[in-house]
């Protein structure tokens, strides 16, 4: 075996460390309205077959061109940058970075209010923190945006939101979607008593989606008059029950999911399946549902709990059976308190997907399962300039991530 | 290594020896315990001796951490232990062995992990902070889908150990991955048959709440002397010439005076540097020996730990968030400890990471700049020797116990599988198995059977 660490990548971890700790290395920022060249050994452009040899050009937060370097015209003025690997910027599909915060101190936790078992007028953005040191670290590790807000851990949780990484905080989608956990998961804490149990959970679930869409039908009422007052938490709901903003369940066993799938179907409202440790055992069902899946981290702890029956494979068998799906970093209490998309697509990389596959999950089909394709998610000219570098296959346990570029903007320029 | 170590299979006992040197009845008892472990190894299921069985490992690349690589090589197994490792025009094959391909695999050792939880044990309760008469032996299911999980991350000999949430919070134990169905099979022992074991402490926040706990660092470290300081005292006193002096046993002083006498370690949970450079200070006044584990701030404090010779465990974390007190945790700990000279190992702290992916903490720590050839060490001799197992397992040397992993490829490689695990000669895991690849993948069935959910059952009023 050798000794293929460089000693500068020791001196940076080693001697650079308390400073990369606090803040990430010197801003290497660059001004608004510069022009990058990025040139990559590989391009993963997540919109065709990857390019050898390939450059991307960014102009105005945008990216202008991308193709073999031999045929594209570089800028003469353009500030360049080479990587061994470029690919889109990584979408984190789901996770509460930024409400929760790297200390797991209650200062820095935002994620959940266990107050009240059902509070769908709770609004991500008033929570998210764009500089957390939470964010930061993602970010180092290629994540440019983040499907995130209010956590797994009550019956509906609040809303979430798509945001990019970076401080200035680009918001793609206020309110994205509505977060409802089903299962042990979701019982109500502390001294309230419902919801209790999965079916208790699924009777509130569906009694409050039935008031939202009688207040949907009162709200329509062509009297003005006799319309309904205003109520956020009622609005919410009406807006869910008419297709405006989908559901994202978390349920992880079975049972769970069948329940799900089959409250979207009696109010006709969207879903996405969130975290779906045994979605491998209800391939069918989801597939005919027509319902994409936000999957679980892969290597979520599956020790005890209800993921207890989670796969390593899980992600390759949605794949396989043509279930829209993208991987997420996930929450769980304790360490880690969230994970790395980069890291657990690698892991999804060894059990059953190809790269392009799997990059895809972190990639396009979070972005397009998010309803944000037409910003992010692919390398393509008109596309925001979301770019991750790598100085190799990205998935490699001792590949670096080299750089991240957020709207044309290099973010993070030191190997981690 | 004398030749006559005995072997699990060997009737040495099938107990535990509590008693320590100073203990009246030690040997009674452990007369006792012989006749009794007699009739149970007779029982046990799955355990035929090895003996004369010979094993001849060919063609792969052989990674023994002891020696440099050898390409080609082949390991020669006999009786469960290894007898032969060298390339394979100069290793000549035994014609009674049994000769198993594995061309263009890589064969390392088994992997030790000096810091597991699994298996469903426990150590002290909330009564007190030091508890250092509860062993967590008495509490391990062998049957935990976490045995198998861990055999198909490579996984051959583990310390399993209580929790942190105690100053002492029991004695852990070290067994191997045999493919057993009780605790006594599992045990890894010593000369003598006695089950090989440690002390779990803890300082920082974990270990301090409400009394009789800790409120403070001060006040834990006090506690600790004090018990240490009794120790002592027990110590001088069950040696009295007069018999009729000395005092009665007693569990928890007898656990913590085999730390004083060396022949039990101390493995110690840490984070913080001041609280690192906390434990080093009541090994000076005591004179036990030590692990460090987890040592979120050893990066800071690496001069004193390399000069104090302390070994460190370390976990290996790809995300931060889990509390204060680690939150300058780093990759590159591994990195920064192996330029300092500090001995390394890392461990799983399974359920923290899980252990089918403890290679993949050695690789992080060769991402943020650790050597390939020390950060397999961490996960092999490195771990073996905070153990007091470094001239058994953790490296593949004639002589040492057959445990050896092969792998598909580069061990620090994300799409490297665990082919098989071996432990003593014996497969214990075989990814080819449909069972056992349940384990190493998951799925339905690879958890706990999932029970009906009862709401209001229990004492009513």
């Amino acid at each position: 075996m050798s000794d293929k660490a460089p000693r500068s990548t020791i001196r940076f971890f080693a001697v650079g460390l308390a400073a990369a700790l606090f803040v990430f290395a010197a801003d290497p920022a660059t001004a608004a309205g510069e022009t990058l060249a990025i040139h990559g050994r590989i391009i993963h452009t997540m919109a065709g077959d990857p390019i050898t040899d390939g450059v991307v050009v960014v102009t105005d937060g945008r990216i202008v061109a991308v193709g073999a370097a031999a045929t594209v015209a570089v800028p003469a003025d353009a500030r360049v940058l080479r990587a061994a690997v470029v690919t889109p910027g990584l979408v984190d599909a789901h996770c509460v970075v930024g409400l929760a915060g790297y200390l797991n101190q209650d200062h820095d936790q935002d994620q959940l209010d266990a107050t009240e078992p059902v509070q769908p007028e709770l609004r991500a953005v008033d929570a998210y923190n764009s500089r957390e040191r939470l964010v930061e670290w993602v970010r180092g590790f290629g994540v440019t945006t983040l499907h995130t807000g209010h956590a797994p851990g009550a019956l509906v949780s609040g809303q979430t939101m798509v945001v990019k990484t970076a401080g200035t905080a680009t918001v793609l989608k206020a309110t994205a979607m509505v977060a409802v956990t089903l299962g042990d998961a979701g019982r109500a804490q502390g001294d309230k008593k419902a919801p209790g149990t999965r079916a208790k959970s699924v009777a509130m679930l569906r009694t409050e989606l039935a008031k939202g869409a009688e207040y949907r039908r009162k709200q329509a009422d062509p009297d003005v008059e006799k319309r309904p007052a205003p109520d956020l938490r009622l609005d919410v709901l009406a807006r869910i029950v008419a297709g405006e903003w989908p559901l994202l369940v978390t349920a992880n066993r079975a049972t769970d999911i069948e329940a799900a799938l089959r409250v979207a179907e009696e109010f006709g409202i969207r879903i996405v399946l969130d975290s779906a440790a045994e979605s491998h055992l209800l391939i069918d069902r989801i597939r005919a549902a027509g319902v994409p899946v936000i999957l679980h981290p892969t290597m979520k702890r599956s020790g005890a709990g209800e993921a207890e029956n989670a796969s390593f494979e899980t992600a390759a068998t949605l794949r396989k059976a043509g279930i829209p799906m993208a991987l997420q970093s996930g929450y769980e209490s304790y360490v880690p308190k969230t994970r790395v998309v980069l890291f657990e697509a690698g892991v999804a990389s060894a059990n059953g997907l190809s790269i392009q596959e799997a990059l895809a999950t972190v990639t396009i089909d979070a972005a397009r399962i998010l309803g944000v394709a037409d910003r992010i998610g692919s390398i393509e000219p008109g596309k925001d300039a979301d770019l991750a570098l790598f100085d190799g296959d990205p998935f490699e346990y001792t590949t670096h991530c080299t750089g991240v570029i957020i709207d044309g903007a290099v973010v993070a320029d030191q190997p981690r | 290594m004398p030749a006559t170590w005995p072997r699990l299979e060997a009737p040495s006992n099938g107990l535990i020896r509590s008693g320590s040197p100073g203990s009246r009845r030690g040997s009674r008892w452990r007369s006792a315990a012989i006749a009794a472990a007699l009739a149970v190894l007779v029982l046990v299921r799955g355990q035929p001796s090895p003996a004369g069985e010979t094993l001849a490992f060919i063609g792969a690349t052989v990674l023994p951490v002891s020696s440099a690589e050898i390409v080609a090589g082949t390991v020669i197994v006999k009786d469960g232990r290894i007898v032969a490792v060298g390339p394979g025009p100069t290793t000549p094959v035994p014609d009674d062995a049994e000769r198993i391909d594995v061309t263009g695999k890589v064969i390392i050792p088994g992997l030790v992990d000096t810091h597991s939880h699994i298996g469903g044990g426990s150590g002290g309760d909330s009564s007190a902070p030091v508890q250092p008469d509860v062993r967590i032996l008495d509490s391990i299911n062998p049957r935990d889908p976490g045995f198998r999980k861990a055999r198909a991350g490579g996984l051959t000999t583990l310390n399993i150990m209580p929790g942190s949430g105690l100053l002492v919070s029991g004695q852990t134990v070290y067994v191997k991955l045999r493919r057993v169905d009780t605790m006594e099979e599992l045990l890894q022992r010593d000369a003598a048959g006695n089950a090989l074991v440690g002390l779990k402490m803890a300082n920082g926040t974990n270990s301090q709440r409400d009394p009789p706990f800790p409120g403070t660092r001060g006040k834990s470290a006090a506690i600790v002397r004090q018990k240490f300081t009794a120790a002592r005292e027990y110590q001088r006193k069950i040696a009295d010439p007069d018999i009729t002096k000395r005092p009665p046993r007693d569990l928890e002083l007898e656990s913590l005076v085999e730390c004083l006498e060396g022949r039990r370690i101390v493995h110690h949970h840490s984070h913080r540097a001041d609280d690192i450079l906390t434990v080093l200070r009541l090994r000076e006044e005591f004179g036990f020996r030590v692990v460090l584990h987890h040592v979120s701030e050893a990066w800071k404090v690496s001069g004193e730990l390399a000069r104090a010779g302390v070994p460190c465990s370390v976990i290996v974390l790809d995300s931060p968030g889990g509390k204060i007190e680690a939150m300058d945790m780093s990759l590159a700990t591994g990195a920064v400890l192996e330029a300092a000279g500090v001995p390394c190992a890392l461990h799983t702290d399974d359920p923290v990471t899980d252990s089918r992916l403890f290679l993949r903490s050695a690789a992080l720590a060769v991402r943020a700049g650790m050597s390939r050839e020390k950060a397999l060490e961490a996960l092999t001799l490195a771990g073996a020797r905070m153990l007091d197992l470094g001239d058994r397992v953790g490296s593949l040397e004639p002589g040492k116990d057959a445990d050896l992993v092969i792998l598909s490829g580069d061990p620090f490689a994300v799409r490297t599988k665990v082919l098989q695990t071996w432990v003593e000669g014996r497969k214990v895991f075989d990814r080819d198995d449909p069972e056992d690849r349940l384990f190493a993948v998951g799925g339905y069935g690879a958890g706990r059977d999932q029970q009906a959910e009862m709401c209001c059952a229990g004492p009513t009023k």
